[in-house]
């Protein structure tokens, strides 16, 4: 750049595009900036990526959004209502309770889920791997058999089956999904890790006398991050739809809370007749779980252009 | 050193490679299968309480209580106890159901070739229509059939297959009346039909009762339909990706530079290609329609593993739901095993010559 | 001498997100039975020249030319189904890079076989057999064992040589040599080039050499092009090069190393914008 160029004031978007950042801020919000520029530019992901602001939303201002109460229906005057019924937008369950504002409350229950698992899930898969692939050495074979062994395991099945032993209700859930996804995230940490290991900045850190739990953390940890979060988004739908499931069998949340796989279950009994029941917390989850996916999609090609294409 | 002698030791190293990598096979199979009985001895003798009360429901007579405790080993030390309990259940013993009054083991027999027959020909739908959406995907990047085949897989990946498996019932079978009532045959044949291997399709064609088959199929097309587009969102995504890989190698410009049709190309040369890979993610996808088996079988009232399970799950029955664990846990780890040597044959690379 | 080859006037272009790229702007020379070397400095154009001829461009480049004609057949409005016809069976191409130019899950001698199958009716024994003699005529010495090895159980050099075999196999009149000698190390690379040139000299075969080493193409073509940003900026014929009035072909003399000279400072390329032009 000439010298022309610094002595105009700079407009916002060349500061943030600038090759010669004069602060890490700078630099950071300026690779944000592109990071940004790339995601928006993919129309799908930004609609994904709406649809999630939209459950946040709606969860946060669930009491004030929804017309009746999820769990008080009205038994004498409004069962099973088809869709469109005076004040029911989504029509009414067996017990004459508002869909539409089951399917309200019901977000929340979904997005704790959904966070919950990740980070519970997140944090110890980063952290079985980072230390594997920094280690290295008979505790790098160790971990990574266990990572391993836990990734061949059939995952539904054996959440099934934790939440058997543990007893039903959401907490158990979250528990065992999160029990059952972690693995994959060592995977990546260690991968990401091992590529970072041998660089000469490590080195460098190294040399200064930086502890190894130091490296670690300080270092390591945050060059898995955004492989690490995409990976996350990705697989949140999965997780959406398996609390769904265990919901479906009766082992997720208990009634009378509002929980979409649950609800799809109570209505599965009316399905031929009043369809709406079962009907309308499905398309919920789809609409939800696809939001992660467009999300996912668009942050992977995003960050990490190599892979996009694919 | 001479040439003999060289070779030799050459061949010698290479059958130590060889021995090498059988050991670590075994080491992987072992470990695996460690660890799942490990997990599932936690779940059933470490979490639970008291796990007689778990096995048996809490109706059960002190006396019996005390039997079974015994017959547990539940007052041998913990690391004993699971060595009793490996040995039980690599000879197959997982104890009896409470809700059957069978062996765990004798019931699953019974039940698991419904969910095998449904898994093999969902997976066999998803893969001869997802392979070819996928390679179309990629030939024609961008176009609108692409759009279309990311479209399906989207919605693939993000729809609730119990909630999928309803809506097909409620129009399917409720409305259009295409398909037969849940279940896996009709009540007139379940005395008059006597199947052999239990898969009821072989077994009706084997034995030529053409109307049985025809009553069977109506019965297995919509589940396997359900589970075949579950598979065909994976597979056709996965497919896309592997041949845009692909078609981007050199060796394809070789290929036209000889002359060669693009149907030539594309099939012969860069899917031969795409399916190295391809046969894994086409292995893991099967694992996936037999665990996806516990909500689909309950939705069809499939009499396979995954309802036995659930229902196993909906009366407490904890042998059988670990049981049902152990064996879905253990065919998959054979099917990992499996697409790992179907890849090595597939692949020249890192086929043992 | 009949032109086997007529290009004029040959362009290609990219259009891409920053605007339209020329990778060729307005290449024009004739071909007889003869060997014509290519040279110019990485990303001159020589490789979208030989692949505008073979047709192997990428589908959303743009390919014009006033006239581009082999044995007087006009590939630019020639059906696809014709130009696939003349690919490997009467014009060929040797790719830069064994390493990557081979399908790697496909042995050596199904590929070669591959291509005669698909010009030419030839039985299953017939067609081994003259992959083997194809084999044997690029100096492989042990062409049965080849046959049945996959790409990566052979070294460079004989990779080399097995996609020679593969190319040349349907017996092309046109050969189109993309830097087949690049990839390989100075002895094999002249190996291989002895091949080359028996078997030009044997066949009759006009030969297209590409390369971006003028020294190699001035003692093995009787003519050479000298490419810059997409043009020809000299022809030349080989034996007369000395004599070049072109600054970057002298540029390029200057900078090839003469035994026994003292080489400081090394002599760099000094690019003039109007070359360009
Ligand atoms: N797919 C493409 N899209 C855009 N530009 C391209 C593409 N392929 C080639 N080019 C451009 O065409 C020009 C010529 O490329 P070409 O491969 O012919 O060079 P070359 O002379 O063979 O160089 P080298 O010696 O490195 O092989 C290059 O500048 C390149 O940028
Ligand atoms: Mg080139």
């Amino acid at each position: 750049m000439s010298l022309a160029t610094e002595t105009r004031p700079m407009t916002r978007r060349e500061w943030l595009l600038s090759d010669r950042p004069q602060s890490r801020l700078q630099a950071r919000l300026g690779r944000a900036y592109m990071t940004w520029r790339r995601f928006s530019a993919n129309r799908l992901a930004v609609v994904g990526l709406l649809i999630l602001l939209g459950l946040c939303f709606v969860a946060a201002f669930a009491d004030l959004l929804a017309p009746h109460s999820p769990v008080i229906g009205n038994l004498a005057g409004a069962r099973l209502l088809p869709p469109g019924s005076e004040g029911y937008l989504l029509g009414t369950d067996d017990q004459g309770r508002d869909i539409l504002s089951r399917l309200i409350h019901g977000s929340r229950l979904t997005l704790a889920v959904v966070v919950l698992v990740a980070i519970i899930a997140a944090p110890v898969g980063l952290i079985v791997g980072a230390v594997a692939g920094y280690a290295g050495g008979w505790l790098d074979a160790i971990l990574m058999r266990i990572t391993d062994i836990f990734l061949a395991f059939p995952k539904l099945v054996l959440a099934l089956a934790f939440v058997a032993a543990l007893g039903p209700g959401i907490e158990n859930a979250v528990i065992a999904i999160a029990v059952t996804s972690w693995p994959p995230y060592a995977r990546i940490a260690r991968a990401e890790t091992l590529t970072v290991r041998n660089s000469d900045y490590i080195a460098a850190v190294r040399l200064m006398g930086a502890s190894p739990a130091r490296i670690v953390f300080r270092h390591v940890v945050p060059m898995c991050m955004s492989s690490l979060i995409v990976r996350v988004t990705l697989d949140m739908a999965g997780i959406i739809l398996t609390a769904a499931g265990l919901g479906f069998l009766g082992l997720g949340a208990q009634p009378p809370l509002p929980e979409w796989g649950a609800m799809i279950a109570s209505g599965r009994r009316f399905i031929l007749d009043q369809w709406w029941v079962a009907t309308m917390p499905g398309i919920a989850i789809l609409i939800v779980s696809l939001g992660f996916n467009l999300l996912g999609d668009g942050l992977r090609d995003a960050l990490d252009p190599r892979e996009s294409g694919q | 050193m001479s040439g003999t002698e060289y070779l030799s030791g050459r061949r010698r190293a290479r059958s130590r490679k060889a021995v090498a990598a059988a050991l670590q096979f075994l080491v992987v199979v072992a470990t695996t299968y460690i660890g799942l009985l490990a997990v599932t001895f936690f779940i059933g003798r470490v979490i639970p309480i008291d796990p007689v009360l778990a096995v048996l429901g809490d109706r059960a007579p002190a006396h019996v209580v005390e039997r079974t405790r015994e017959a547990m080993g539940l007052n041998l030390p913990l690391y004993q106890q699971f060595f009793i309990y490996c040995r039980q259940a690599l000879s197959g013993d997982f104890g009896v159901s409470v809700l059957t009054t069978n062996a765990v083991m004798t019931d699953i027999r019974r039940v698991f070739p419904a969910t095998i027959e449904l898994a093999t020909l969902g997976t066999l739908i998803g893969a001869l229509i997802g392979v070819p959406l996928g390679v179309l995907a990629a030939v024609k990047r961008g176009s609108i059939a692409d759009q279309i085949v990311r479209v399906i897989g989207l919605v693939g990946y993000s729809v609730p297959i119990f909630w999928l498996a309803l809506l097909a019932l409620l129009v399917f079978y409720a409305r259009l009346k295409w398909v037969a009532y849940p279940g896996r045959i009709d009540i007139v044949y379940e005395y008059t039909f006597s199947p052999i291997t239990g898969f009821y399709l072989v077994d009706a064609l084997w034995q030529r009762q053409w109307d049985v088959f025809r009553d069977v199929f109506r019965h297995i097309i919509l589940p396997a339909s359900l589970l075949g587009y579950f598979s065909l969102a994976y597979i056709s995504r996965m497919t896309r990706s592997f041949m845009l890989n692909e078609l981007q190698q050199e060796y394809i410009v070789a290929a036209r530079a000889k002359g060669l049709s693009e149907a030539r190309i594309i099939w012969g040369h860069a899917l031969r290609n795409a399916a190295v890979p391809l046969v894994t993610v086409i292995a893991l996808s099967y694992a996936g329609l037999l665990e996806g088996s516990v909500l689909t079988e309950t939705v069809f009232s499939w009499p396979g593993l995954g309802l036995y399970i659930t229902n196993s799950l909906q009366n407490a029955d904890m042998n059988a739901v670990l049981g049902g664990t152990i064996v879905i846990g253990s065919v998959f780890i054979g099917i990992n095993l499996l697409s790992d040597l179907l890849y090595r044959t597939l692949d020249p690379r890192t086929r043992a010559r | 001498m009949s032109a086997l080859l007529t290009v004029e006037d040959l362009r290609v272009s990219f259009p891409t997100r920053t605007g339209v790229v020329e990778a060729v702007r307005g290449v024009s020379f004739t071909l007889g039975r003869e060997r014509l070397g290519i040279v110019g400095e990485s990303g001159s154009g020589k490789s979208q020249t030989g692949r505008a001829i073979m047709g192997l461009t990428p589908p959303h480049a743009q390919v014009t030319a006033k006239r581009l004609a082999f044995d007087g057949i006009d590939l630019l409005s020639a059906p696809p189904k014709l130009r696939r016809d003349l690919r490997g069976k009467r014009i060929a191409m040797i790719l830069q890079d064994p390493k990557y130019s081979l399908n790697p899950v496909m042995s050596i001698g199904k590929q070669i076989v591959e291509t005669l199958w698909r010009h030419e009716k030839v039985g299953r024994a017939e067609a081994r057999k003259r992959a083997l003699d194809m084999l044997a005529a690029v100096q492989i010495r042990d062409p049965a064992r080849v046959f049945d090895l996959y790409p990566h159980e052979v070294s460079g050099g004989m990779g080399q040589r097995a996609m020679i075999a593969m190319m040349l196999v349907a017996g092309p009149e046109l050969l189109i040599a993309d830097e087949p000698t690049s990839a390989l190390d100075v002895t094999v690379q002249l190996e291989v080039l002895s091949i080359l040139d028996r078997l030009v000299a044997e066949r009759g075969m006009g030969l297209i050499f590409v390369s971006h080493d003028l020294r190699l193409v001035s003692s093995f073509c009787d003519r050479v092009l000298v490419m810059y940003a997409g043009r020809i900026v000299e022809e030349i014929a080989a034996s007369d090069l000395a004599n070049a009035r072109h600054p970057y072909t002298q540029g390029l003399l200057n900078c090839m190393p003469v035994i026994g000279a003292d080489r400081h400072p090394l002599p760099v390329l000094d690019r003039k914008p109007e070359w360009a032009l």
